[in-house]
């Protein structure tokens, strides 16, 4: 890519411009990433809008419409568009109240886990010694254990719910951005301008906050977006197995489970929300991999 | 010498690694005046940079400062708690690094990493914190102008990747003098740019030295900047001092066969017939030396009581030298 060419030449009149701005305009060039963005902001819209755009209450229930088909099959009705459930609650609108619980999910523990994994990778990272001995057993031990049983067996324990879950997961998740600023910090903490900070008097914890830390972030945004996805897997994966969000709160995952024993009859019952958990996933994975081709100096070629 | 701004006695630096007890400094023993201009040179490896890690108390682990005493204005380095020599740092001893493309953090602002510092360290600012900032601000503008960046306004906010390679180093130096500090440690400030750079980075600093009073430190492979800027000189090999003394004697007449054999490979413009002549062998490893002279496998010289501990010793005119046969093969033809 010839980008790298504006910034070295006429410094005088470059403008003032940060890696960090560098590559998030390098992100913005690149189409595909920027398309599936929007669906992924299209997703935070609807949850955030749920109640406005929702045709109708996701947790009204009339066995009339029991199994009502998606519109455009024989017996379909165009204000249920996707069909109804075995309650007969309108499947569209199970969605999009869905898509709360999956974003609401998704963001939180990503947020708790980074923020925790950040200030413990750095502290691991910076200090060494016995703070990085116990930081990093407790990293290892946390990864022999599988996520999902890991997180099965702390719901067992406090019993299923919103907040309940995102502790379930944000217990292992933050492992990951942990080993991740660990590395990079050990990496980093070797440079001559945190060297070059020492020796001009700087403590501990500005080393770490404001000379590693802001030179480090992009894999830590690489990492928390694909991690994101995944947690939103997690969520649907414990929702399918009945230990999510309890009903009648709707949840894409819980929606799969409820439509599986009609799956070869009344297919739309869990292909609908199946599709959302796939095209939610698929946007903020395509996404992630625009910033890693953005942020990785491997990829400015 | 009463008016020493520093005075290193018997500094012992070790690093206990897997394979020994390496000595990156034995014995280092040096003093530095009021406004005085110090060179330190040696090659690669023979302690200079880990004597004034030692004395920024930088050393980090596995090394560790074995013995001996390093007297700042009158306080003791040595042993000093960590919060007092954070205070130290930067305000009154400031360090410039080796390589000015990666001392620099990316991710700030010159204008703000000089604000930093002056936010750190400064009294004089008073008022709100941003009153304070809007003084470091104005402080850090008159210090870029100090260091000669053209139209310095206008660079304030440019991040350090907008700087050529002289220009950060000037921002570099302009970093470790925002606090005016008593002593600056330049570790070769001028490795990493061009000749003609050079010469202007080093007339910055014996400038500015003169305007502030401060003293200064000026690690370096070139003998050539040595003879061109330093008051006194100390020649370093595999960590200790084998010579040191006011620049000009030492530079005319070198008592030490390894400042000798420095001196003799340089090439010269003026005697461009004369071979180069390089000083055969490498630098012993630092792990358990015998106490027996360090230069001796490479030495011409060498003798049978060079195998005996060799000391310091005075040969006149405020010289002194580690060597029991100084001065032969005199220096004069350099």
């Amino acid at each position: 890519m010839t980008t790298v060419t504006h910034w070295t030449g006429d410094a005088g009149t470059a403008k003032s411009e940060t890696l960090f701005q560098r590559n998030m305009k390098l992100f913005a060039s690149n189409r595909l990433s920027i398309f599936f963005l929007f669906i992924t902001l299209g997703f935070v819209f609807m949850a955030v809008a749920a109640p406005l755009i929702a045709p109708h209450d996701p947790s009204d229930a009339d066995l009339f419409r029991r199994l009502l088909p998606p519109a455009w099959m024989e017996g379909g009705d165009w204000s249920f568009p996707l069909g109804c459930d075995a309650l007969g609650r309108d499947i569209l609108s199970r969605i999009i109240y869905g898509s709360r619980v999956s974003i609401f999910i998704g963001a939180t523990v990503i947020l708790v886990a980074t923020t925790i994994g950040v200030l413990a990778g750095l502290a691991a990272g910076y200090l060494r010694g016995w703070v990085d001995i116990v930081i990093s057993r407790l990293v290892d031990i946390l990864l022999g254990f599988p996520y999902l049983i890991f997180a099965i067996a702390l719901i067992a324990m406090t019993g299923p719910g919103l907040q309940n879950i995102v502790l379930a997961l944000a217990y292992k998740e933050w492992v990951i951005p942990c080993r991740v600023v660990r590395g990079e910090t050990l990496a980093t903490s070797g440079v001559e301008y945190v060297e070059a900070a020492r020796a001009m008097g700087a403590s501990r914890s500005d080393i770490m906050l404001r000379e590693i830390l802001p030179n480090i972030l992009s894999p830590v945004l690489v990492v928390s977006t694909v991690r994101m996805a995944h947690v939103i897997i997690l969520e649907a994966s414990l929702s399918f197995l009945g230990l999510g969000v309890q009903p009648p709160m709707a949840s894409w995952g819980s929606m799969v489970a409820d439509g599986r024993s009609f799956m070869l009859q009344e297919w739309w019952l869990s292909t609908f929300p199946g599709l959302a958990i796939l095209l939610l996933v698929l946007s903020i994975n395509v996404v992630s991999q625009g910033l890693r081709d953005a942020f990785d100096p491997r990829f400015h070629d | 010498m009463n008016d020493a701004v520093l005075r290193i006695r018997d500094l012992k630096t070790c690093f206990d690694t897997r394979d020994g007890m390496v000595t990156a400094v034995d014995g280092v023993s040096l003093s530095l005046g009021r406004g005085e201009c110090l060179g330190v040179v040696g090659e690669s490896g023979s302690g200079k940079s880990v004597t004034f890690a030692s004395v920024m108390g930088l050393v980090k682990k596995p090394g560790f400062i074995a013995k001996g005493s390093i007297n700042f204005e009158g306080r003791e380095l040595v042993g000093l708690d960590p919060k007092n020599y954070r205070k130290l740092r930067g305000k009154e001893i400031a360090m410039t690094m080796q390589d000015a493309q990666t001392a620099l953090n990316p991710a700030y602002t010159v204008s703000n990493q000089i604000i930093e510092v002056l936010l750190a360290h400064d009294e004089t600012l008073s008022g709100s914190r941003k009153a304070q900032r809007r003084q470091a601000r104005q402080q850090a503008l008159e210090m870029l102008q100090l260091v000669g960046i053209p139209s310095a306004e206008t660079r304030l906010d440019d991040y350090p990747h907008q700087f050529s390679g002289g220009m950060r180093q000037r921002v570099m130096i302009a970093i470790a003098l925002a606090c005016k500090p008593k002593l600056l440690i330049a570790d070769e400030p001028t490795t990493a740019l061009d000749v003609t750079i050079q010469a202007q980075v080093l007339e910055l600093i014996a400038d500015i030295r003169d305007k502030l009073g401060m003293s200064v430190i000026l690690i370096t492979h070139d003998l050539g900047v040595v003879a061109e800027y330093c008051d006194n000189v100390v020649v370093m090999y595999a960590g200790q001092v084998v010579e040191n003394g006011p620049t000009g004697a030492v530079i005319a007449t070198p008592q030490h066969p390894y400042t000798q054999g420095l001196l003799r490979s340089i090439p010269r413009l003026s005697d461009l017939s004369r071979r180069i002549e390089p000083i055969k062998g490498t630098v012993p490893e630092l792990i358990d030396l015998p106490d027996q002279c360090r230069f001796m496998d490479r030495c011409t010289r060498a003798q049978a009581s060079c195998r005996d501990l060799i000391a310091m010793q005075d040969c006149g005119a405020g010289r002194q030298v580690r060597c029991i046969a100084p001065g032969l093969a005199g220096g004069s033809d350099v």
